[in-house]
């Protein structure tokens, strides 16, 4: 006996869910199928959720939804082996309504938004595994599962299985990705009280702080590094690509075990008990590296099409968002009773006109021109840090003095001529 | 048609829980609400009855609103209805007052279908009593067969049930008159992945809820914190073993340190009341 439902959604992550409520909300018969025992229960971000793209689904969320603190201040730290250039912004505009971004814990933040699709009436089956899409006559039209009767019918497939589809790869959506095209991330969630973290952190209460951590944070490999601050919690992880940890033979752990006890992360978490250990590949191939993301009944959301901004640290907004057109893509073709590539493809013209794609487009080589020339994490950071240190020592020396002390140790007129160059590319590959 | 009601509870995953060190209790919000295990067993048990005698499966369990969780859970491994009662008032119960309210909530029951046969795990892992299901039993003025690990033979015609019960060294074989109530050991079965037919029934299925008001006959003053005489003198947190003896070496060193160390310590393998066994 297998059924048969309008649409069935294929991962309960934020892609997933924000597809799965629209179609509810607007009657349509919709399955979400979750392999974890809840919808959270195995998936993973360093930690920050933005507010606009959350409301365009849920109006004033955050009034009902487990969040951890609405961010007030964002700092940027270029570090060294024993010193770091921050820079940052702190406002307090964002300590209240609308905020900007909260810092979140996935686990209850997603089992609160899987449980507002359910509300809609969507059907939420979880700790089931989908292990093909069924195909007919070139079209998609439902998926196997690892439960006895198992397979079951739909209009549309919509594929929210995350990153590395193995999904998506089995339709030839796209190839085994590169070990270039995917970062590995690890993280600690730290146990500290309240006040400890308000304390160090300089907040408030219902305030919160992120930290992103460049250069010696990844031992100058391509990759960053990110203390977030949660209630009682702190989030501290690095993540750099595959092909980074490959060439330099590090092992993941290492680097967070590294970045734990570096001078400048110490103190921050000094104290705190580790109470969860988490590890999560992330997509950051960049608009290069998109699968096809609309086939015959069948459609590619959130991770699962590599919907990930690295250089912004982006990524649960452009799955929402793109769970959102994909809904609108299914509310369409049922109108039209037509469930081809054709008619899908509304999913994709849209995502790409929005600013998903286009900030796609925009870092469509940012990743890989870091990847290529890693002298801007392992030496101009650096740099940075040891000319921050000449200009702000009182030695006697006057400021003239200490400039041209600077700029001579930049190098000869060649390594000048080419960092000259370096900063004029990364500013082609950002703008 | 054999009526079978299974009687769960929702419990806090006491594998991973943490003690609160100063009060010495547990602190529930450190770890997620699961299906007792053992009452997992019940079910399945209670489904493979039906499918094998035929009838209706019935669960009950008394908790807070997010205990519908655990019934769908039931409903997952195969149970057709699921009944729960959740009130403030039943809000503290010891095992006294809670077999008092279900035995209530199972008259309900009874007067919509018959009950011939009731089934509960051996016990739950937050209480580790066993006590409820017993306690049922008596109020209902049921037979009450505990420790089963295997049901032998129903006959709801003749109205008798041929069960064997765990024992120490070994197991007995006896028969009941039905309706009665049992008590499952985990070994009785293995549950079973779930079909994706009883997934669906599950995602949708909403139980029955009754408040006090919704049962008969209630005396408030035997539910909950009022009807529960249990005292809690002292809770403490069960020191962690240490110790024990490291065998070193390759593995045939080892072996023959273990062969010795049995030889040695023979008398502990000893069967009580029985020859033992000759070395």
């Amino acid at each position: 006996m297998s059924e048969k439902f309008d649409v069935i959604v294929v991962g309960a992550g934020p892609a997933g869910i924000s597809c799965s409520y629209e179609l509810a909300k607007a009657g349509v018969n919709v399955l979400l199928i979750e392999r974890g025992e809840y919808p959270g229960s195995k998936n993973v971000m360093g930690g920050v959720l933005y507010r606009k793209m959350m409301e365009d689904v849920i109006p004033e969320f955050w009034k009902e939804a487990p969040l951890e603190r609405p961010i007030v201040e964002q700092r940027f730290m270029m570090m060294d082996k024993e010193s770091a250039v921050t820079v940052g912004y702190k406002g307090m505009e964002w300590g209240q309504e609308p905020y900007n971004n909260f810092t979140v814990l996935r686990a209850k933040f997603d089992q609160w938004f899987a449980g507002k699709a359910v509300e809609q009436g969507a059907l939420l089956v979880n700790e089931t595994v989908v292990l093909e899409c069924i195909v007919e006559n070139g079209k998609v039209v439902g998926v196997r599962t690892d439960r006895p009767d198992g397979n079951l019918y739909a209009d549309v497939v919509v594929l929210a299985d995350g990153v590395n589809s193995l999904l998506a790869k089995s339709l030839g959506f796209h190839k085994e990705f590169r070990p270039d095209e995917v970062a590995l991330a690890t993280m600690e969630i730290i146990k500290l009280d309240k006040k400890t973290i308000e304390d160090r952190f300089n907040l408030e209460e219902n305030q919160g702080t992120t930290i992103e951590l460049f250069g010696d944070a990844t031992k100058g490999i391509l990759g960053t590094g990110f203390l977030y601050t949660n209630k009682d919690t702190l989030n501290l992880g690095v993540g750099s690509l595959l092909s980074g940890l490959i060439k330099h033979k590090i092992k993941p752990y290492e680097l967070l075990e590294y970045v734990k006890n570096h001078p400048m992360i110490r103190p921050y978490i000094a104290g705190g008990e580790p109470v969860e250990y988490l590890a999560h590949m992330i997509p950051e191939g960049g608009y290069k590296s998109m699968p096809k993301v609309a086939g015959n009944g069948v459609l590619v959301v959130g991770d699962a099409a590599q919907l990930v901004n690295a250089i912004h640290r982006e990524g649960s907004n452009l799955a929402m968002k793109s769970g959102q057109f994909a809904a609108e893509a299914v509310l369409l073709a049922k109108e039209r009773d037509d469930y081809s590539e054709a008619t899908l493809n509304h999913y994709k013209t849209r995502l790409m006109s929005s600013f998903v794609g286009q900030d796609m487009k925009k870092y469509k080589d940012s990743t890989h021109h870091f990847d290529k020339f890693p002298q801007y994490f392992d030496k101009y950071i650096p740099m940075v840090n040891k000319a921050a240190s000449q200009m702000f020592t009182v030695d006697g020396s006057s400021k003239w003095e200490k400039q041209k002390k600077i700029w001579r140790d930049v190098g000869t007129a060649g390594e000048k001529f080419k960092l000259a160059r370096d900063a004029y590319r990364a500013w082609k590959v950002m703008k | 048609m054999l009526h079978i009601v299974a009687c769960i509870k929702q419990v806090p995953d006491t594998k991973i829980i943490k003690m609160n060190p100063k009060t010495n209790t547990m602190d529930r919000a450190s770890a997620p609400a699961i299906l007792n295990p053992y009452d997992a067993h019940a079910v399945e048990e209670a489904v493979r009855l039906k499918k094998k005698y035929g009838g209706t499966v019935s669960v009950l369990t008394m908790g807070p609103p997010p205990a519908v969780k655990a019934i769908k859970k039931c409903i997952e491994i195969g149970a057709d209805e699921g009944y729960m009662i959740s009130d403030r008032a039943f809000a503290g119960a010891d095992t006294l007052a809670t077999s008092y309210a279900l035995t209530k909530a199972i008259e309900k029951i009874s007067q919509i279908k018959p009950v011939d046969l009731i089934i509960c795990g051996k016990m739950t892992i937050d209480g580790d009593t066993g006590q409820v299901g017993p306690g049922i039993a008596r109020r209902l003025d049921m037979p009450p067969l505990t420790s089963v690990n295997k049901v032998k033979e129903i006959n709801v015609e003749e109205g008798y049930a041929i069960v064997h019960r765990k024992l120490e060294d070994g197991y007995e074989v006896i028969q009941s008159t039905m309706p009665c109530l049992m008590s499952v050991e985990k070994e009785i079965n293995d549950v079973p992945y779930s079909s994706m037919t009883n997934m669906l029934k599950a995602a949708r299925y909403q139980p029955v809820i009754w408040a006090v008001a919704d049962l008969e006959d209630v005396e408030r003053t035997q539910l909950g914190l009022k009807g529960s005489p249990t005292i809690v003198s002292k809770v403490w947190a069960p020191k962690k073993p240490s110790g024990g003896e490291m065998l070193e070496g390759d593995a045939a060193q080892q072996t023959e340190q273990l062969l010795n160390l049995l030889l040695e310590k023979k008398e502990l393998f000893v069967a009580k009341g029985g020859s033992g066994v000759e070395l």
